[in-house]
């Protein structure tokens, strides 16, 4: 999948002033930029929920333009894991096999996140992490191409943010494309293959971890982040 | 389409609401038969009911279901599914479970009470299915209106404003008119001012098949003087299916281009 060119406003005020993207297969970028930079709508963009003003999404070849079959491919985490609140687990689970009407593999994942216990439970009664990782099960248990993960690790508890990042590697070995926003640096630091930090709803910056550091001659990732936000407040 | 409008209906099954207004349909239907002895004089009681509540039961309901609805529609929108089967299956899944609820809590027990060897059958029906019809017409009305304004207080306001408006304002409006052009033919105007509104509409269709010159009004009156019974009657339908469908393209319009 590839952004070229993105535009977007809300009313008069701009998100985003011409954003690229590219999903590569096999590989995961991470989304890095201050709140309210604009990452979710690019995601929300990506997905056709947001209909930017100009430039044009791609997925395999052809301009998406506002058709939906295209997203049988993607798996979309959303940011706030809100879903209907009478619904049991168990009973969302197959809601979303039925309504995407394709394959899902949930046994493994939820025995990985630990979330037997909570099958029979209705989702208003669930905690806010493991929410999260209900979300991340109607994420994962299908077998799509693209991963878009908004703050995929929200509320996880550090066992499910290993488990969590062991399921990322074995995806991505699979050859699956993953776009993550996230503001926890280490996961970049440990996971992302390529990072692209907007600001002002432009790309600043396009490149590994490595460069990333280099270009803010920080010794780590954190403080580059920092450094890049802190010149950004006070320019 | 389909999938959405189940999963919507399942939902809707399980709330209370839905099983209240049921409750009391059957309550006020059971009671009017029971003290009336009269399947004729209920039908008319229950028209007036059915004008003001259908419209604001659907009104009310629609703009909470699609205000409660919104992060299963933000959930669904993912999904590889047209924008159109996502709401078309969610107003469907309400209007349906509405007028189910209308139509079983009514008609049970008429049939218990024997409607269906009385020669009556014509008359339920088309007061069933004005009911019908208001409960579709009202729920897309607020589907439209919460769909347009992301505040939900104001949603309501505007909801509630446009059925009070229909519901009271616009025959209070229409009758001042009347009175102050007294002295001009008025017969057409009327005839159309009252295809303007849905609720009058109805109003006219029961009446014209109940055929109560009494309880006719004005607009019926005319109605019945220009059309006839069997025309004024199928123009009273065309014109409560165009109620139907302007407002539900209106919406499927607006909900195919907003940003979620």
């Amino acid at each position: 999948m590839i952004i070229r060119n993105l535009h977007k406003a809300y009313g008069k005020n701009p998100v985003l002033k011409g954003v690229d993207l590219e999903l590569k297969p096999g590989c995961i970028t991470a989304v890095l930029g201050p709140n309210g930079s604009g990452k979710t709508t690019l995601i929300k963009c990506l997905l056709g929920m947001v209909f930017g003003q100009e430039g044009e999404i791609v997925a395999d070849g052809k301009e998406v333009n506002r058709s939906w079959l295209y997203r049988q491919d993607i798996g979309y985490l959303p940011q706030i894991a809100r879903f209907t609140e009478n619904l049991k687990v168990k009973e969302l689970v197959g809601m979303i096999g039925d309504i995407r009407n394709q394959a899902a593999d949930p046994a493994a994942l939820i025995s990985l996140f630990g979330l037997e216990p909570f099958m029979n439970k209705p989702l208003r009664h669930l905690s806010g992490g493991t929410r999260q990782k209900v979300n991340i099960l109607i994420t994962f248990m299908f077998n799509t191409k693209y991963f878009v993960l908004d703050e995929p690790t929200v509320g996880l508890d550090p066992l499910a943010l290993i488990r969590f990042k062991e399921l990322l590697v074995k995806e991505k070995e699979k050859g699956k494309a993953i776009l993550m926003t996230t503001h926890m640096v280490h996961l970049v630091e440990e996971l992302a293959d390529e990072v692209i930090f907007i600001l002002e709803g432009k790309v600043y910056f396009r490149g590994d971890v490595k460069a990333l550091k280099e270009k803010h001659n920080g010794g780590n990732l954190e403080e580059a982040i920092a450094n890049i936000l802190f010149l950004e407040q006070h320019a | 389409m389909l999938k959405v409008l189940k999963y919507s209906f399942y939902d809707l099954v399980r709330s209370r609401w839905l099983y209240a207004y049921l409750l009391f349909f059957l309550l006020v239907t059971t009671g009017l038969v029971y003290f009336s002895h009269d399947l004729s004089r209920t039908m008319i009681s229950l028209m007036n009911i059915l004008i003001v509540l259908c419209p604001l039961i659907g009104t009310l309901f629609g703009a909470l279901y699609f205000y409660n609805s919104r992060e299963f529609i933000d959930l669904l929108l993912a999904l590889p599914l047209p924008r159109r089967s996502i709401f078309l299956g969610k107003y469907l899944g309400l209007a349906f479970s509405l007028s189910l609820s209308l139509f079983v809590g009514i008609s049970f027990p008429m049939i218990l009470f024997g409607v269906l060897t009385s020669g009556l059958l014509m008359n339920l029906l088309t007061l069933l299915s004005t009911g019908i019809f208001l409960t579709f017409i009202f729920t897309a009305l607020s589907f439209l209106v919460a769909l347009k304004s992301e505040n939900p207080i104001r949603g309501f306001g505007a909801a509630i404003f446009i059925w009070l408006f229909l519901s009271v304002i616009y025959d209070g409006i229409l009758l001042l008119v009347l009175l102050y052009f007294e002295s001009y033919p008025l017969d057409k105007f009327a005839l159309i001012a009252s295809l303007f509104n849905p609720v009058d509409l109805s109003r006219i269709l029961i009446m014209l098949q109940l055929d109560i010159s009494a309880l006719m009004g004005y607009t019926g009156a005319v109605f019945r003087k220009f059309l006839g019974t069997g025309t004024g009657m199928v123009v009273a339908y065309g014109a409560l299916i165009v109620w139907v469908v302007v407002p539900v393209l209106l919406f499927l319009r607006i909900a195919r281009r907003k940003d979620f």
